[in-house]
């Protein structure tokens, strides 16, 4: 599984959301309905996900404000040292 | 004065998902009581509860929204949306104007408290401060009549009101006012309740209120017997429509039943022992048959709090022959549907409100089962077993909380 897939698998679960219909450009709040608890939910998820590849580290909260596509925590995570396949 | 009417009933229930299926179990006596499925009760002192089966919440509400509700906001969701299709109204169809006039009063006793269990739970095994972003807004009881307002649109008052196992009896009183007082014209009121989970289970066990009669879940909820050993708890939600008179009446409504008085008092004696001899609670029921404008000969039917402890049933007596008289509680029909669905808590009071209804709209008084053996404390007609045909004119429905609350009603046949 690439990093992609998965996060966009997170976020299908997270936000009740079909995976087929989630691009990297997709908006969490404009595009998947996402208000900000499912946001705060969905940051959990993925630092439970991924959180060997960041040391146990959590998302810091001036890092999560600034996601505003599923694309932009790819980045996010792949800066952070995730590969690209899982 | 203004006066209040039934106009929509709803239940989530463990004899039942829909009135329809409900009321039958009812009055035919189905028990609804067995072993607990929910979590692995080995440990446990008490292994039987009355439990909600085949219930899907994805019937009632949105998946997603479902899906960060707590269990007793669930069954209070599915069973307004019962009672919101049954009176009849298109709630989308309201102008925003109108919204100010419908409200909720929807109760539970301990809300989220399998939520809050979890969360406890998570943060203890993984050693975590982190708890998941949902959890207060889950575990809140007030989220029950919150996420009702948001479902059909309703903007006027809109609160939970908690008095243990009065709750939702409460929750049907204040809805009542805020009709009759002239602050809204139509009202969800009603209570739900989901404790079986490990710790209510376990904290309800160690006060010794709960029966063990795990080797004979289907006898174990028998109020008013000589051999009862305390309560079965239960889960589940009931919702009722609430309606102005006039309201219901220009629209054509279907009425169930006028509901025209409410009493409450409190013992103001012990946290969870009732006042001997019921004085406070007869009181209450006093408060609601004098606002309803109804004499103790009246009375045809009162649905017991009736819990199947050995305190609550020989003090409920009491109190009834305190509030009626002692000839006048000797004609009446009282039963405790309490031992075919167990104690639903908080939702108990609306619960059985909707039983009454459906006793005064059908002319039945549903039957109190497991009963066989008499309890001197306990001399008055409960209805033993088999339903009876009774011209239901008025009925009483009693709830008493922990915190000594004590709240009755009186619904009268228009």
């Amino acid at each position: 599984m690439t990093l992609e897939e998965k996060v966009i698998a997170l976020v299908a679960d997270s936000l009740h959301q079909d995976a087929s219909a989630i691009k990297t450009d997709s908006s969490f709040v404009n595009d998947l309905g996402a208000d900000s608890l499912d946001q705060a939910e969905l940051m959990m998820s993925i630092e439970d996900a991924f959180k060997s590849f960041m040391n146990g580290e959590s998302i810091p909260e001036e890092e999560a404000q600034k996601f505003e596509t599923v694309g932009s925590v790819i980045e996010f995570l792949k800066s952070k040292g995730v590969p690209e396949n899982l | 004065m203004r006066r209040v009417v039934v106009t929509g009933l709803g239940v989530i229930s463990p004899v039942g998902n829909d009135i329809d299926t409900f009321w039958k179990n009812i009055v035919a006596g189905v028990n609804g009581i067995d072993l607990i499925t929910k979590f692995d009760v080995t440990n446990f002192s008490v292994k039987i509860a009355g439990q909600v089966k085949d219930f899907d919440p994805t019937k009632y509400m949105d998946p997603k929204a479902a899906r960060h509700s707590a269990l007793f906001c669930q069954y209070a969701v599915a069973a307004a949306k019962q009672a919101a299709e049954d009176c009849g109204i298109d709630f989308k169809a309201l102008s925003d104007e109108d919204r100010y006039r419908y409200g909720c009063t929807v109760s539970s006793g301990v809300g989220g408290i399998d939520v809050t269990e979890n969360e406890v739970k998570r943060m203890v095994t993984n050693n975590t401060s982190r708890v998941s972003p949902f959890s207060i807004p889950e575990m809140i009881s007030n989220m029950a009549a919150g996420t009702i307002g948001i479902e059909h649109g309703l903007r006027g008052p809109n609160f939970g009101v908690v008095s243990a196992c009065a709750s939702g009896l409460h929750a049907i009183g204040i809805a009542f006012r805020s009709i009759k007082y002239g602050e809204a014209d139509v009202m969800f009121a009603g209570g739900t309740e989901a404790p079986i989970c490990p710790v209510s289970v376990a904290g309800f066990a160690a006060m010794h209120a709960l029966s063990t009669r795990n080797d004979d879940p289907k006898t174990a909820s028998r109020p008013f017997d000589k051999d009862r050993n305390g309560f079965v708890m239960g889960e589940g939600g009931a919702v009722i429509v609430l309606e102005e008179y006039e309201h219901a009446k220009a629209r054509g409504a279907k009425i169930y039943c006028e509901l025209a008085g409410f009493g409450e008092t409190c013992d103001a004696h012990h946290m969870t022992a009732p006042m001997p001899g019921g004085v406070a609670g007869a009181h209450a029921m006093k408060t609601a048959m004098k606002e309803a404008g109804v004499a103790p000969e009246q009375v045809d039917y009162i649905n017991a709090h009736g819990t199947s402890t050995p305190m609550n049933d020989k003090t409920e007596t009491a109190l009834v022959k305190a509030a009626l008289g002692e000839e006048l509680a000797r004609k009446v029909s009282i039963s405790s549907t309490k031992s075919m669905t167990g104690h639903l808590l908080g939702g108990a009071g609306a619960l059985e409100t909707v039983v009454c209804a459906l006793a005064i709209r059908d002319n039945v008084i549903p039957p109190t089962i497991n009963y066989t053996t008499p309890d001197p404390e306990c001399d008055l007609d409960y209805t033993p077993n088999q339903a009876r045909q009774r011209t239901v004119k008025v009925a009483l429905n009693n709830a008493l909380g922990f915190g000594g609350h004590n709240a009755c009603i009186a619904l009268k046949a228009l």
